[in-house]
């Protein structure tokens, strides 16, 4: 299917888990559009099923949709494989970023790179590119001939999540909890990451956190209570704060 | 030169490895059960252990690109250096030390280091007929060299290498077995390795419808240090075996055993044994062997065998590890996040698991080489889906 809306549009997704005991329902009608400019933040209990929703969106086949659908500017993810759904313009930061034995960042980036693209980049410009964001992200030059986030401090991780982020530049990006296990100063140098991004303006951000404490660096157009596998709450900034305060006690026990 | 005998014949106190002989009658034609032979699929060489006659070197071209005082003359059997390394461990070698009656001989001269690596280039041009070559490295104390076997093309071969490390010496042997697919190819290496010499073989085994070799180190002083990498991609069909055996007989040496190897495709096969003997006057000795597989398709196997005997606490260390895995869901997931493509993040993560290894080698040159190699191979070769 594919129309002309712009935006990450989900409409009432459904999403099962494989479990050594047979699938397990986990998300349960999700609906959500992030426009094109907007930085939508998703909060909720640790187990409510954020990554799940952010893997089976990027297509992670351990997670099955069972109904529902997910477009990109109109063009239907569902049916699409894993690298169809990032050349369509979808990027997610993991949570758990993963290792890759003897591949160097460098050529992981310029593989991604010349994927993305359909071409590989200019050599004489890309690794001064490459070098830039690693040092937009406090990495140095070094940092690009080390294994993907082999024997990377937590914080390594994320950053070179974010350095991914900014030279892919793709439409969509989820970040699944990037804030978390980070120390004060690299949230500041994530977020600023994140913003850059943002700042171009046509750009669709969902921020899926845990904690508020991204969200005094990072400004979301909106927030959304995300527990037991669906929004079961929308508002503004405002949100965000009462959440500081109140925590996610009164949604959990009214599903009770 | 007399031959060296072993004080008390201390080979044959080792069960995990039998004891070596030049004598033919001592390698009686295998039945398949003998521990050296249970993982080699007889009825492919069956014709070669019965063989009566084996040509001395014919059915290959041999180049060798070393400058000419690194050349010495052909070395009867007898003469050493020849047969002061090298002892045969089995019936194949045996039958290539008998018909190899004109060795290549490459000798680096005491405290000589030559830059270029020797290169010794020996194409199969005569596949029907069996054929033997026997190859002696002698490396005088203190010098430093490279000797580079490129096999290609078309044979039957039997082939014998052995070295002689002289005391300080740093002596790399590269073998490289590029055959055309029907090739089979059986042999011993053998290095004897100096006081405090460095010793590293590199055994890189892509093409070739059988390959066994049998890569044997002991140490003819203390502090001698043994490297022996091996990367080899197994097709279907094809049986790859790598047999090592570190002789830890001398004081404070040390081995590395890293063996890497990925299979694919129906009835692909790899056998790696990495037999590691520390005997009771080997004390201060430090010792690991590590063999994994990548196994990239359904229908094939890969049998790793290590095996430590340990005669002597007083050492440093001594360990082993050997596994079989499979593609990870998760590498393969993450990288086509990004946009890479299913079959490009295979190839990804295959090039990863060999240049783990290979930046291990520590030659930049022949870092680079074997870098190259593994991805005209990967190129060629694109991984299949796997089915689950
Ligand atoms: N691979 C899995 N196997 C079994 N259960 C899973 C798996 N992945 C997620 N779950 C379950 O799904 C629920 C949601 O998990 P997750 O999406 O990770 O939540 P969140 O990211 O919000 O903390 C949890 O109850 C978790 O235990
Ligand atoms: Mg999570």
């Amino acid at each position: 299917m594919t129309t002309t809306e712009k935006g990450l549009v989900i409409s009432d997704l459904h999403v099962d888990v494989e479990t050594e005991a047979g699938p397990k329902s986990i998300l349960k009608g999700v609906n959500l559009a992030i426009r094109p400019g907007e930085i939508h933040a998703i909060m909720g209990p640790n187990g409510s099923g954020k990554s799940t929703m952010a893997y089976s969106l990027a297509g992670h086949p351990k997670y099955t949709i069972t109904s529902g659908s997910v477009t990109l500017d109109g063009t239907e993810l569902t049916t699409l494989s894993v690298d169809q759904r990032a050349k369509a313009g979808l990027f997610l930061a993991m949570q758990y970023p993963v290792e890759v034995p003897g591949v160097s960042v460098a050529n992981f980036l310029r593989t991604a790179k010349t994927a993305i693209d359909g071409q590989a980049p200019n050599l004489r410009t890309w690794v001064k590119q490459v070098n830039a964001a690693l040092g937009r992200l406090d990495l140095d030059d070094e940092f690009s001939s080390r294994s993907v986030n082999e024997g990377f401090s937590g914080g390594e991780k994320k950053r070179n999540e974010i350095v991914q982020l900014e030279l892919l530049n793709p439409k969509y990006a989820i970040l699944d909890e990037t804030d978390s296990g980070l120390d004060i100063d690299a949230l500041r140098i994530v977020s600023e990451g994140v913003n850059r991004y943002a700042a171009q303006g046509d750009r669709g951000v969902l921020l899926i956190t845990h904690y508020t404490r991204i969200l005094r660096y990072i400004q979301p157009d909106f927030v959304h209570v995300f527990v037991d596998g669906h929004v079961v709450e929308e508002g503004g900034r405002e949100l965000a704060d009462e959440l500081e305060e109140n925590g996610y006690e009164k949604y959990v026990k009214a599903l009770v | 030169m007399p031959e060296v005998t072993l004080p008390g014949d201390l080979r044959t106190q080792s069960h995990l490895h039998p004891a070596g002989s030049f004598d033919l009658a001592d390698h009686p034609v295998p039945t398949g059960r003998e521990e050296v032979w249970r993982f080699t699929p007889l009825r492919r060489v069956e014709a070669i252990l019965n063989a009566t006659a084996i040509t001395d070197g014919t059915g290959l071209q041999v180049t060798v690109g070393a400058a000419p005082d690194l050349i010495g003359p052909p070395l009867q059997a007898g003469q050493a250096p020849r047969g002061t390394a090298l002892t045969p461990s089995d019936r194949v070698a045996a039958l290539a030390h008998a018909a190899a009656r004109h060795p290549l001989y490459i000798r680096i001269p005491e405290g000589r280091a030559v830059a270029d690596p020797v290169r010794i280039d020996l194409h199969g041009i005569a596949p029907e007929e069996l054929t033997a070559y026997h190859l002696v490295i002698a490396a005088g104390a203190h010098s430093a060299a490279t000797v580079v076997l490129h096999h290609t093309g078309a044979a039957q071969c039997l082939g014998n290498v052995e070295a002689v490390v002289g005391d300080g010496a740093k002596l790399s042997v590269v073998t490289l077995q590029d055959w055309d697919a029907t090739a089979v190819h059986l042999g011993q290496h053998e290095a004897k390795v100096g006081r405090d010499a460095e010793y590293r073989h590199i055994a890189v085994s892509l093409g070739g419808d059988l390959i066994r070799l049998q890569n044997n180190v002991s140490y003819a002083g203390v502090g001698g240090s043994a490297e022996l990498f091996g990367v080899y991609f197994v097709d279907g069909g094809q049986h790859i075996e790598h047999r090592i055996f570190v002789d830890h007989n001398n004081p404070k040496g040390k081995s590395l055993v890293d063996y890497r190897g990925a299979l694919q495709g129906k009835g692909a096969r790899s056998v790696w044994i990495g037999d590691v003997l520390i005997r009771p006057e080997a004390e201060g000795i430090e010792t690991y062997e590590s063999n994994k597989n990548l196994v990239l398709t359904d229908g094939c196997r890969a049998d790793a065998v290590p095996n430590l005997e340990i005669e002597t606490g007083e050492i440093v260390g001594a360990g082993h590890s050997a596994s079989t895995g499979r593609f990870d869901d998760e590498q393969l997931f993450y990288l086509r996040s990004r946009g890479i493509d299913e079959a490009e993040a295979r190839r990804l993560v295959v090039r990863g698991f060999f240049a783990q290894l290979v930046g291990r080698i520590g030659l930049a040159d022949v870092e680079d080489a074997l870098m190259t190699t593994i991805d005209r191979e990967l190129a060629a070769a694109t991984p299949e889906r796997t089915h689950a």
